[in-house]
C-alpha cells in the first residue's frame, strides 16, 4: 500500500477571492480518495501555481475559482505551463464559472470544469482516468 | 545521465521528478543517488519539529527568508500524515510559505509520511540527499506534528530544533524522556502568549538538570514566528552552534553516526528481503506449527537462521 505510485494533486486558488470553502471539500475529497493534496492557500497568482506544481512535481492542478475573473487567470496558468514544458499536468477547474464560458476554457487547455453540484466522486473519477 | 548533471546544476524540475521517482522506490532513484552521493554532505541539514500547531511552518518561512537575505540558497522538505485508512493525505505546510514560491533560490517539497511513523518519511533522508547535491546551503526539515517520541529527525538533521508553545502542561513535560531529548535548541514560539517566560525558565531547570555534564546546555530562544521576533537571533544561535559543533567534531561524530545507521538500515532491509523471498513457503509451514503451539516463535526464527547460514 505505502509503495504504490500516488497521484499528487495541487489545489490552489488563483486570484483574488476569499472564498476557500469549495476547495477545501475537494482537497478533503481527492485525500480520501487516496491522493496527496497539496493545498496552499488563498490568493495565488498564477506564477506561484505553476512554480510550486513543479516544485511538487503533481499529475494534477485544481483550481478553485468564484471570482469572475477564471477566463484570464484560467489560461494564464495553461500557457506558464507550456512556458515551462510542463504541459504534461492535468489542469481541472471549478468554481462559479457561466456555461458560455466552459467551451472557450478547453479550448485553452483546461481539461475539465466542474460547475457547483458536481459529486466529488466524479471529479476523483476523472483524474483516475486520466492520470497515466 | 542528463538527470544527474541537471540535478547537480540545480534544476528544479529534474529535482521534483527525483523526489518522486524516490518516493515511488524505483530502482533508477536508487542508481542516481549512487552517483550525485559524492557531491553530498556540504549543506547544513536543520530539523525543524514540535506539536501540530506550534507555528513550525511560519518559523521555516521566516527562517528561509533570513537566510536568504544572507544569500543562501535553500532547500524545504515538509512533512504532513499520511492517512492510515486511505493513503491520502492533505499537505497544508505551504500555506504559510507562499511568499517563498517565487524566489529563485528556494526549493520546497511537500510529503506525506506514507506509513512511517517516526514524524518524517523514508524518502526524507535520500529527498535531503538530493537537495544537498543540487547546491542547497541550507535544508530545512519540517516533521509533521509531533507527540512524545517521534525522534526520527534526530537522525537526519544536524541541529535539531524543538519548537514549543506556552500551555500545553506542566514542568513534568520538561523533564519526560523522548523528544525532549532531541533538540539542541528549543524555541519557544508565540511567546506574547501567557505563560512563556515559565515556559523558559522550566525548560532551562530541566535541561540544567540534564546537561550537568555537557559544555554546552542547548539554548532557549523565544520567538513569534508570525511576526518575525526573536528570528535573527535564532539564525544567529544556529550559526554559533553550528561552529561549535565542527569546531569540536561533533559534527562529524553525528553525520559518521547518521551514515552508520542508514548502511545498517539498508543491510537490514536487503537482508530481510532476501530471507522473506527465499524462505517464504518455510515461514509459512512454521507460522502453522506455532499457531497450533507445536513449535514456538523463537525457535521457529532460529530455524530460518540455521539454513540461512547453512
Amino acid at each position: 500500500m505505502e509503495d504504490t505510485k500516488k497521484i499528487r494533486v495541487l489545489i490552489a486558488k488563483p486570484g483574488l477571492d476569499g472564498h476557500d470553502r469549495g476547495a477545501k471539500v475537494i482537497a478533503r475529497a481527492l485525500r480520501d480518495s487516496g491522493m496527496e493534496v497539496i493545498y496552499t492557500g488563498l490568493r495565488q497568482t498564477p506564477e506561484q501555481i505553476v512554480e510550486t506544481a513543479i516544485q511538487e512535481d503533481v499529475n494534477v492542478i485544481g483550481l478553485s475559482i468564484l471570482s469572475g475573473a477564471h477566463n484570464f487567470l484560467l489560461p494564464k496558468v495553461i500557457q506558464l505551463l507550456k512556458e515551462k514544458n510542463a504541459e504534461d499536468i492535468l489542469v481541472i477547474s471549478g468554481g462559479v464559472i457561466p456555461e458560455e464560458d466552459i467551451l472557450g476554457l478547453k479550448e485553452a487547455g483546461i481539461a475539465e470544469v466542474f460547475t457547483p453540484g458536481t459529486p466529488t466522486s466524479e471529479i476523483i473519477d476523472f483524474i483516475k482516468t486520466h492520470v497515466k | 545521465m542528463d538527470t544527474i548533471e541537471a540535478v547537480l546544476n540545480g534544476n528544479k524540475r529534474s529535482i521534483a521528478k527525483l523526489i518522486t521517482l524516490i518516493e515511488e522506490k524505483s530502482h533508477d532513484a536508487k542508481e542516481i543517488l549512487k552517483k550525485i552521493y559524492t557531491h553530498t554532505g556540504k549543506a547544513r541539514i536543520i530539523g525543524i519539529t514540535g506539536a501540530p500547531g506550534s507555528g513550525k511552518s511560519s518559523l521555516v518561512d521566516k527562517l528561509a527568508k533570513i537566510l536568504r537575505s544572507k544569500n543562501k540558497k535553500i532547500g524545504i522538505i515538509a512533512v504532513d500524515p499520511t492517512s492510515p485508512f486511505t493513503g491520502g493525505a492533505i499537505l497544508g505546510d505551504r500555506i504559510r510559505m507562499q511568499d517563498l514560491a517565487l524566489d529563485e533560490g528556494v526549493f520546497i517539497r511537500s510529503m506525506g509520511t506514507r506509513g512511517a511513523l517516526g514524524g518524517l518519511s523514508k524518502a526524507c533522508y535520500d529527498a535531503a540527499k538530493v537537495l544537498d547535491a543540487s547546491g542547497m546551503d541550507y535544508i530545512l526539515i519540517e516533521t509533521v506534528g509531533v507527540g512524545q517520541s517521534e525522534i526520527d529527525i534526530a537522525k537526519l538533521a544536524d541541529i535539531v530544533l524543538l519548537v514549543m508553545v506556552p500551555g500545553m502542561g506542566d514542568d513534568v513535560q520538561a523533564i519526560k524522556a523522548g523528544i525532549m531529548e532531541i533538540g539542541d535548541i528549543f524555541v519557544i514560539n508565540k511567546s506574547d502568549k501567557d505563560g512563556a517566560d515559565r515556559l523558559v525558565t522550566e525548560i532551562e531547570t530541566a535541561l540544567g538538570l540534564c546537561f550537568e555534564k555537557k559544555e554546552l546546555k542547548p539554548p532557549v530562544i523565544k520567538t513569534i514566528a508570525t511576526e518575525g521576533y526573536g528570528i535573527e537571533e535564532l539564525v544567529e544561535t544556529i550559526d554559533v552552534l553550528w561552529e561549535y559543533l565542527t569546531k569540536k567534531d561533533y559534527l562529524k561524530i553525528k553525520r559518521t553516526n547518521r551514515i552508520r545507521q542508514e548502511i545498517i538500515g539498508l543491510l537490514t532491509e536487503s537482508v530481510l528481503n532476501n530471507i522473506m523471498t527465499t524462505y517464504s513457503e518455510k515461514i509459512e509451514f512454521l507460522v502453522e506449527k506455532a499457531v497450533k503451539r507445536q513449535i514456538d516463535p523463537y525457535s521457529a526464527a532460529e530455524i530460518i537462521i540455521k539454513e540461512k547460514s547453512l
